[in-house]
């Protein structure tokens, strides 16, 4: 009885969050001012310029400079020139592929190292797991930007300098620390029984992680492989001191060193490239917005 | 009993390697190796070569001698680092206090019942998932000397009579980056906040709306309090990144006008890289950990208190 009654109580508190709560003591225009007013101009601030942008890459250059006779928050004429340039008159594609190509695999191996360095850490609990643990927290908390110039040494050193594989191997520090600690949230919510029972059956640690944990934390792997993705994908520094052959540069270097030439900027064609080089990471985000709000937010509450 | 535990022996001869394996030490050591060497081989290494090379008078294609700390006294009585040391700070205190208080506001404006929450939260999300570099490119041609729309705008509506030279002067320079470093990462805050709203129990604000509590004491003594450990986490997070920050710096000024926008990590980039003294950069970026270090400190005196909050044992 008492059982039930507090089950129905928990439902009633999951439901709360979506019920009006005290809401409905205020009033429809004073709601108006106090909540969609400024969260309108908010909105307005914070979207302004993806359309500028947007607007910018579809305008002829006529139109784009001469901002007395054409009203510049609409393009009267849309044309497409600066994308067709971008794509055919520049490498543009191949900066493409090698970004698409870095994240893909960095993520991949970041994952996989990640999956086991967690799982090590939370069930293997080896000694001086929770001391690893804590060095990994402080791993995330080393920036790039101290990190780039022996890095680059390093790099030149290990005879990887100006090739892919300077990146896909740097990266993976930027994004491990981030999904172990991530996916070390997962596993611990995953009831240890199922583990003891296979472990009885005389299933390997291995096998375990791979046929019980992994198929039970998918929505973990998820977040943490877009969440991996989006930050290569963002990564600068590196690409940028690692990297100095035209054709092998990622598209956020590329598009701000190989699209100015000297004093004069193709504004069109470098906002068609920025909006081009935007789209993989918001296409993947849209269909993906539950599981990187919660990897973002997971891994601050963590 | 003693049977059992014998016949067990007896039908399974372990190897030295199988039971090698079984111990969770070596066993942790196996996990845990694609990790390390990631970690070891590209974060540990650099960080302590990091602090080598600062001390001595390394260049570029050329190994360096120690030469002590003179790379630090040289930068000691260097106007330019002192500039970047000022404007780091500047960007980061300023930066982080207004994405605090806007964030919070978002956060709360999104708490609301509002239609379409979940889309809003989606698109309010934008800003910090396009690349930086690319955005910052945006930004760039909006606040171009002739082409500025927000001249245009405020030349249209009869504010100002001619064009805002907004990344030329350094004041206008300064605030500029620092506009477009804010609208970057108000959405983070936002959302990580509003996540931590999230978890505030509704029967509290029921409670106290009972009482007569105004909206304000509500926030003071509720909402505040039980969000502290998040925001503590939330702005330490923020702080270490507007304080490294470098990509949006170098998209959009490079440093000038007259060094007005140089922050620490874009002048060790441009001394380092640009100019070959790799010592110097190096000395520049080692300069840097005090500051990221009491950053962590707060971090994790944050985490601390979150843990004594809620009654949990320290794990």
């Amino acid at each position: 009885m008492t059982e039930v009654t507090l089950k129905s109580a928990k439902t009633r508190e999951a439901v709360s969050d979506d019920s009006e709560g005290m809401d409905y003591l205020i009033t429809r225009q004073s709601r108006f001012v106090t909540v969609y007013l400024p969260l309108i101009l908010i909105m307005f601030v914070l979207l302004f310029p993806f359309y500028w942008m947007g607007t910018t890459s579809v305008k002829p250059n006529s139109e784009l400079l001469d901002m007395s006779n054409h009203n510049p928050l609409w393009v009267s004429s849309p044309t497409f020139q600066h994308f067709e340039k971008l794509l055919f008159e520049t490498e543009y594609p191949s900066w493409m592929w090698n970004t698409m190509l870095v994240a893909v695999v960095a993520t991949f191996l970041s994952v996989v190292a990640s999956v086991l360095a967690a799982y090590a850490i939370v069930r293997i609990k080896y000694k001086g797991a929770q001391t690893v643990g804590g060095l990994i927290f402080l791993a995330y908390l080393v920036p790039p930007s101290i990190l780039f110039i022996p890095l680059s040494t390093v790099i030149f050193e290990y005879g990887l300098f100006d090739s892919p594989l300077a990146l896909i191997l740097s990266y993976p520090t930027i994004l491990i620390p981030f999904s172990t600690w991530l996916l070390m949230g997962y596993f611990k919510t995953i009831p240890f029984e199922l583990e003891e029972c296979a472990l009885i059956d005389g299933a390997s640690r291995l096998q375990i992680l791979v046929k019980i944990v992994l198929p039970l934390s998918v929505p973990g792997l998820i977040s943490a492989g877009i969440f991996s993705f989006t930050l290569c994908w963002n990564e600068f520094i590196y690409a940028l001191t690692f990297i100095s052959t035209s054709s092998n540069k990622t598209v956020p270097v590329a598009v701000l060193s190989e699209l100015v030439d000297g004093d004069v900027y193709h504004w069109g064609s470098l906002m068609a490239g920025a909006l081009l080089g935007s789209v993989p990471v918001a296409i993947i985000y849209s269909f993906f917005v539950e599981h990187y709000v919660s990897s973002m937010t997971g891994a601050v509450k963590e | 009993m003693i049977d059992a535990a014998a016949n067990e022996n007896a039908v399974a001869p372990v190897s030295f390697w199988t039971r090698l394996n079984e111990n969770r030490t070596v066993l942790g050591l196996w996990f845990m190796l694609p990790a390390a060497a990631f970690l070891l081989l590209f974060l540990a290494y650099p960080l302590g070569l990091g602090i080598w090379l600062s001390l001595t008078d390394a260049r570029i294609g050329r190994a360096g001698e120690f030469i002590g700390i003179e790379n630090f006294t040289w930068l000691w009585g260097d106007a330019v680092f002192w500039l970047s040391v000022f404007n780091t700070l500047l960007y980061t205190i300023v930066a982080s206090v207004i994405k605090f208080a806007i964030g919070l506001y978002l956060a709360l404006l999104l708490n609301n019942n509002i239609a379409f929450k979940a889309f809003i939260r989606a698109i309010v999300l934008l800003p910090f998932i396009v690349p930086t570099v690319l955005s910052a490119i945006a930004f760039w041609w909006i606040f171009d000397s002739q082409f500025s729309i927000i001249s245009w705008a405020l030349i249209e509506l009869g504010i100002i009579e001619q064009n805002i030279d907004f990344l030329g002067t350094p004041n206008n320079a300064r605030a500029s980056v620092i506009f477009a470093n804010i609208w970057r990462g108000v959405p983070f805050v936002a959302i990580t906040l509003l996540a931590g709203l999230q978890t505030v129990p509704q029967s509290l604000y029921e409670a106290a709306t009972i009482d007569g509590a105004s909206k304000w004491a509500m926030f003071r003594h509720i909402t505040y309090p039980l969000l502290t450990p998040i925001i503590a986490v939330v702005m330490t997070f923020s702080v270490l990144f507007t304080f490294t920050d470098f990509q949006l710096i170098y998209a959009m000024t490079r440093g000038g006008p007259v060094n007005a926008t140089h922050l620490m990590a874009t002048l060790s980039y441009q001394r380092a890289i640009l100019g070959g003294n790799l010592g110097e950069g190096a000395a520049i970026s080692t300069a840097m950990i005090p500051f990221l270090l009491s950053a962590i400190m707060f971090s994790w005196f944050g985490l601390q208190r979150r843990k004594w909050q809620q009654g949990e044992s320290d794990d």
